[in-house]
């Protein structure tokens, strides 16, 4: 059903373009008194800018993709290769272990990748590899400041995407995909 | 001898034009360059951000309350800025039409630095009048001249060869043409009151009967509008609109080319902003407190009392940037030719009346 809105006619004052001008001076002097107050939001949050004072991510952020550990310290990708063949930019490779390569380090699972790289400068932090993986193997953390000198320096491999994305709560396979699923509507949304 | 140097009015005219010419460009350049960072710092302020607050030269943070407080202003920024846009790379795409594409920056920033030659910033110090050429034509000079650096800007477009400064070019054209006309119209009027061309007469009669923004507010906002209009600046930066042609007729330049553009355009909002004050403001008088002055602290109070009128007038351009948007291009068309031209032809006509009427 098309809701049809009505426009009204600008009045003659309205017209002069006069109250558009006094509405942007207001607003404007009112954030320029702000600031000069010391009220912008780095001085806030923290008691100085950011170089020195790291930036305090919000809740929901989504900064670096990293693996993650289980409780008892296994890996817990599969190497199901989904979240490869999901990332819009291409950024993951995955090295399957193969037929006759290192099982995987923790029971109840076939196998586990035997090189996983995620290349930072493609990344775009869409977080699509976090929602498709079925393992809760990957996350979207909340690393802002990624910097190397050269572009092999930026892929990160599975030892260094495993020792960033640190220990995560268990193996709770689908447990959290079904509660995230029923708590479309609230946000932030549960990542532990 | 050297009295007889002196005396000799030839002599004196050059030394004395020669000294005013670099004073004043030397002043009008430093202005530039903190107009770029009193920009950047009050938009900052206006978006809830910091601004420049890094820069400073290795001794400076030495010195102890002072030094952090000029870095947290960024008061060195302007000379970093300057260094690097020397150090830059002058990169010249292969598709350009070369010749025009290397003389279109120095279009756009003679016609701003001429347009400063006639106007009068101060009365008279030791004997000198102040301003660098007292024409007869003052105010007809400055139009002359100020239309000239639109090509500049449609230079830069058309020979960048590519379509966002072309767009931007021809943007730049049909803008000048609908603003320079109500512009001119609007001082048409002043002129009429005053009776002078000189802009240093216009002062003086401003010194005696008072400010013309009060005889003539209509052609003060004319001339305001078209002054934003003129200079490029938001809300009618079409020619460079950011958001929609990456930054339009200098799309194409690096390094000191497009430093030469930015200096430009602020040079023309302090010409504009000076323009303004002479006409308008009174120039170097206060209301009540007019004549020329006879000495040399009398001189040096007039020229500072119209630097800080030009100030005010140059923060009011940079504000109106981050309090509006940018207007569309057929609203910037028709608020040129079907708002303006019109009211100001009436000013004319009505200013004329009334004078007729107040001589006979
Ligand atoms: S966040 Fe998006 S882009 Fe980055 S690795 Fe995951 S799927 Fe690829
Ligand atoms: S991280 Fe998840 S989606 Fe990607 S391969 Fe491992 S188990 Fe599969």
């Amino acid at each position: 059903m098309t809701k049809v809105v009505d426009r009204k006619p600008l009045t003659f004052y309205e017209r002069t373009y006069l109250p558009t001008l006094l509405e942007g001076l207001k607003v404007t002097a009112r954030h320029f008194m702000r600031s000069v107050k010391g009220g912008n939001a780095a001085l806030q949050l923290g008691d100085g800018y950011y170089p020195e004072v790291p930036w305090q991510v919000a809740e929901g952020y989504r900064g670096a993709p990293y693996l993650v550990r289980d409780q008892d310290g296994n890996t817990k990708c599969v190497s199901c290769q989904l979240c490869e063949f999901v990332c819009p930019p291409k950024a993951i490779r995955i090295t399957p272990p193969g037929a006759d390569g290192v099982p995987a380090d923790r029971p109840n699972a076939e196998k586990m990748p035997r090189e996983f790289e995620i290349n930072m400068l493609r990344c775009i932090f869409c977080g699509l590899c976090q929602e498709v993986c079925p393992e809760e193997a990957i996350f979207l953390q909340k690393h802002y400041s990624l910097t190397g000198l050269t572009r092999e320096e930026m892929i990160y491999d599975k030892e260094r995407l495993l020792q960033l994305g640190g220990v995560h709560a268990g193996i709770q396979k689908w447990k959290h995909k079904l509660e995230e699923a029923r708590e479309q509507d609230t946000f932030p949304v549960k990542t532990d | 001898m050297l009295d007889q140097l002196i005396s000799d009015p030839t002599v004196r005219f050059v030394a004395f034009g020669t000294l005013k010419i670099l004073v004043v460009f030397g002043v009008l350049m430093t202005f530039v360059a903190y107009a770029v960072l009193v920009e950047r710092k009050l938009s900052a302020l206006i978006q809830d951000r910091v601004g420049p607050n890094r820069t400073a030269p290795p001794l400076v943070l030495k010195i102890p309350v002072l030094g952090k407080l000029l870095q947290g202003w960024g008061i060195f920024q302007p000379m970093a800025d300057g260094v690097k846009f020397f150090l830059k790379e002058d990169f010249t795409p292969d598709y350009v039409r070369k010749v025009y594409f290397w003389i279109a920056p120095a279009i756009t920033v003679i016609p701003a630095l001429l347009t400063i030659a006639v106007i009068p910033f101060g009365s008279r110090l030791g004997g000198e009048p102040m301003v660098i050429a007292d024409l007869n034509v003052g105010i007809l000079y400055t139009f002359g001249i100020v239309s000239l650096g639109v090509y500049g800007i449609v230079l830069a477009g058309w020979s960048s060869n590519s379509k966002y400064p072309f767009l931007g070019g021809i943007r730049s054209s049909a803008q000048m043409i609908s603003y320079e006309l109500a512009m001119g119209m609007s001082v048409v009027s002043v002129v009429l009151v005053t009776g002078d061309l000189n802009l240093g007469k216009i002062v003086e009669f401003q010194a005696a009967h008072g400010w013309l923004v009060f005889y003539q507010p209509l052609a003060f906002v004319i001339f305001l509008v078209s002054a934003f209009a003129e200079t490029n600046r938001l809300p009618f930066d079409l020619p460079e609109s950011e958001s929609e042609l990456v930054g339009g007729y200098h799309t194409e330049y690096s390094s000191m080319k497009f430093a030469l553009f930015f200096m430009g355009e602020y040079a023309n909002m302090i010409a504009s902003a000076a323009m303004m004050v002479t006409l308008f403001f009174g120039g170097w008088s206060l209301p009540f407190v007019g004549a020329p002055a006879g000495t040399w602290l009398g001189g040096l109070l007039h020229i500072g009392i119209f630097l800080a009128k030009m100030i005010v007038l140059v923060l009011v351009f940079i504000w109106v940037r981050w309090m509006l948007p940018r207007f569309r291009y057929d609203q910037l068309m028709d608020l040129g030719w079907r708002r303006f031209i019109p009211l100001a032809l009436a000013n004319i006509v009505v200013t004329a009346l009334v004078l007729a009427a107040l001589k006979s």
